[in-house]
């Protein structure tokens, strides 16, 4: 009996302890925490190991000192809360909704993040933040594309990149330049989508705007993503004999749709794709199979050209990971800075204090890794409305931006040269 | 739409017998042993990786390195077996699943670890391109690993039929006591089995590296396909395997082209259920 009162007594000192300690930290933030829920391990632990090296670069720029124009780059912490600093705990999702949804809310209980972002995978992204609306914490999202995430009326939800409504209009209208351009016609379309929140929502994008702008759709296929085989989806699209492909997968299914085109022979005149085209485990492993396929980006290394904060930033990026930075690392890369700038205004970690500051965000292009002409969010929707997609094609196996035609590094190969002959 | 038909058969078979291969040492566990081995598609994985690294650091043709991982995966089923799932044969159920359950997560992460989440495709090698012969385009790796599939399986029906070590399996299957009785020393059984499971999941997956993409998490989709499989074909049964693999691969293939790709899966788990709601012993079981 002894024993037991002096375990209530030493839990009762530790908790008060605790409360203590906790309150103090309150008054005087040395450190912010910032939750990140992205898929560590599972099917996709590649993607999100990936927007975990854009996170973790970007902590390091917000509280370091660096000559970037990035906000808070050439201060050290954020200077408005005495230089405190960033602090991102991460928590696995695994790629599974339930996951982003229960880690989510251990990290607001217990590891008390002010803020969070994440989650890449729109499943999961939608899920957990649900459960920052139930539990009012600001959610920065940089990096999940479906539309209904901020169709929904969430007061504590914002979206920096531009959604597949946005991204998949993107498509019609380089078709629409690339007839006014080279005189080629495009008549006929195949959809082909993975069966999931993010491919069937832009599955559906596609479809509104095919229609709208003309397009005739001659086959339209969803799939699920973890397949095995894709044969009969490919035997599909080659009796359908679209002129154009538009294709929206994550990388498993990318990689094996690219296997089975080739081996196959399906030959339209261009394939105009989403997402998993463009993870950096999709190059190593199809090789040159990749090339000529287009892919809509927020981001490629050959912006630096027209925007030279991009080549500064992979300069850094490739020191400490010794590879180029992708679209994924790039996205995800964002969404730090826009948290720490709106904490700096608000000059307080309070959810409220900050929900108004990242409302009044304001972030010139300039200061922007993307082509974009800067940050402002919505007021109804929270989504940025100065987000916008480009093109990308993959030429000689690296991504090469090739539209709109301002920001082009280099002309386009249209049409997709015959899988016969190649190297 | 005729050529079509024709394509479409052929796809399902070709990877219909693929999933057959992957089955048979998961049916040949789970028969013997009456224990599910959640490592299957882990042990497919290994593999896989085995046949990809002998390529590429020695630059051994995966056609050359089947021996090898045959071996190599034999010997790995018998550590496994002899040193984690023997120790639990006795105790109850649960604890021989969550046995090998741990064992699945514990290889996919510490390789994950070793050789990073990236997936990983084998640089053309002697079995590749496509074959055109009367309008079918036919892969050369999927015909290669489909021939093997069905070599593999002939090689384990003579032996498990015309050795002594064979009927003993068989014999431990059939009614593990009497087996006992007789004579046959099941924990030696059990380890031969265990060890010939995995030798032969390896082998499937030394062909399945010459045209599939790699990586730590790969065996999870093959690893509940033959699940389906070797309930469907019934439980310890090879040649039922051997039809359901084919059955399951039809299926997807004719569902996913005639009807819609979204259902593929629905319409292979709905001929599963059906087939055991009316038989739950599986086609061919016992």
């Amino acid at each position: 009996m002894a024993s037991r009162n002096w375990i209530r007594v030493l839990s009762a000192t530790m908790s008060l302890l605790l409360i203590l300690v906790c309150s103090v930290a309150a008054q005087t933030p040395q450190v912010i925490k910032i939750g990140a829920v992205y898929p560590l391990s599972g099917n996709i632990a590649s993607t999100g190991l990936d927007n975990q090296t854009g996170v973790e670069l970007a902590v390091e720029i917000i509280n370091g000192k660096y000559d970037l124009d990035l906000p808070l780059a050439r201060t050290m912490g954020l200077p408005n809360l005495g230089g405190a600093k960033i602090q991102i705990v991460y928590a696995d999702t695994k790629g599974d909704p339930r996951n982003g949804m229960s880690e989510t809310e251990r990290l607001i209980t217990s590891e008390h993040v002010v803020a969070m972002i994440g989650a890449y995978q729109s499943a999961v992204t939608k899920t957990a933040s649900q459960e920052t609306e139930r539990l009012k914490i600001p959610f920065v999202c940089s990096d999940a594309s479906s539309p209904t995430l901020t169709e929904r009326g969430f007061k504590y939800f914002y979206r920096v990149s531009p959604h597949d409504d946005i991204m998949a209009k993107d498509p019609f209208l380089f078709l629409k330049d690339l007839e006014k351009k080279t005189g080629q016609k495009v008549q006929t379309v195949a959809l082909l989508n993975e069966n999931t929140e993010f491919g069937s929502q832009a599955g559906k994008a596609y479809r509104k705007y095919a229609e709208q702008m003309g397009y005739k759709v001659v086959a339209d296929i969803s799939y699920p993503s973890s397949a095995t085989d894709v044969s009969s989806e490919v035997s599909k699209l080659i009796v359908a004999k679209p002129d154009v492909l538009l294709h929206a997968s994550y990388i498993t299914d990318a990689i094996l749709f690219t296997k089975t085109f080739k081996e196959k022979g399906f030959q339209p005149k261009g394939i105009i794709t989403m997402a998993g085209y463009i993870e950096p485990g999709y190059l190593p492993a199809v090789k040159a199979d990749g090339n000529y396929i287009f892919v809509r980006s927020t981001f490629a290394t050959d912006l630096a050209k027209s925007k030279p904060l991009v080549g500064k930033v992979n300069e850094l990026y490739k020191k400490k990971y010794g590879h180029d930075m992708s679209e994924n690392a790039a996205r995800s890369f964002m969404a730090p800075f826009i948290l720490a700038d709106a904490i700096n205004r608000a000059k307080s970690t309070n959810p409220d204090a900050i929900l108004k500051a990242l409302n009044e965000t304001n972030i010139p292009g300039n200061q922007l890794i993307n082509p974009w002409q800067g940050i402002k969010f919505d007021p109804k929707t929270h989504q940025n409305i100065y987000a916008k997609g480009t093109l990308v094609q993959i030429l000689d196996q690296k991504y090469v931006t090739v539209w709109p035609f301002e920001y082009a590094s280099k002309p386009f190969v249209w049409p997709f040269p015959a899988w016969q002959g190649r190297k | 739409m005729p050529d079509q038909l024709m394509q479409q058969l052929a796809d399902g078979l070709l990877i219909g017998l693929v999933y057959s291969l992957v089955a048979i040492g998961l049916t040949l566990i789970w028969g013997v042993m009456n224990i599910v081995n959640f490592a299957h598609g882990d042990f497919l994985m290994l593999g896989m990786f085995g046949s990809f690294w002998l390529f590429t650091l020695f630059g051994i043709d995966p056609i050359f390195s089947i021996p090898i991982c045959f071996v190599g995966m034999f010997i790995f089923g018998l550590l496994i077996y002899r040193f984690i799932v023997r120790k639990v044969m006795k105790g109850p159920i649960l604890a021989q699943m969550v046995v090998t359950f741990g064992v699945s997560i514990f290889i996919s992460n510490l390789a994950v670890y070793f050789w990073t989440p990236d997936f990983r495709l084998l640089p053309p090698t002697i079995l590749q391109g496509t074959w055109h012969i009367g309008g079918l385009d036919l892969s050369i790796p999927k015909v290669a690993a489909s021939i093997g599939s069905v070599i593999a399986s002939a090689c384990v029906l003579v032996f498990l039929k015309k050795t002594s070590a064979g009927k003993a399996i068989l014999a431990t299957e059939m009614d593990r006591d009497a087996a006992l009785l007789m004579g046959i020393n099941t924990d030696r059984i059990n380890a031969l089995s265990f060890g010939l499971g995995s030798a032969l999941v390896g082998v499937a997956g030394a062909f399945l590296s010459t045209y599939y993409y790699i990586y730590p998490q790969v065996g999870g989709l093959f690893g509940t396909i033959a699940f389906c499989v070797v309930a469907l074909g019934g439980f310890g049964s090879v040649e039922g395997a051997m039809i359901a693999g084919i059955l399951v691969g039809l299926a997807q293939t004719l569902g996913g082209f005639f009807f819609d790709p979204s259902y593929k899966y629905a319409i292979v788990f709905s001929i599963y259920l059906i087939t055991i709601w009316i038989r739950p012993k599986g086609l061919l079981g016992w």
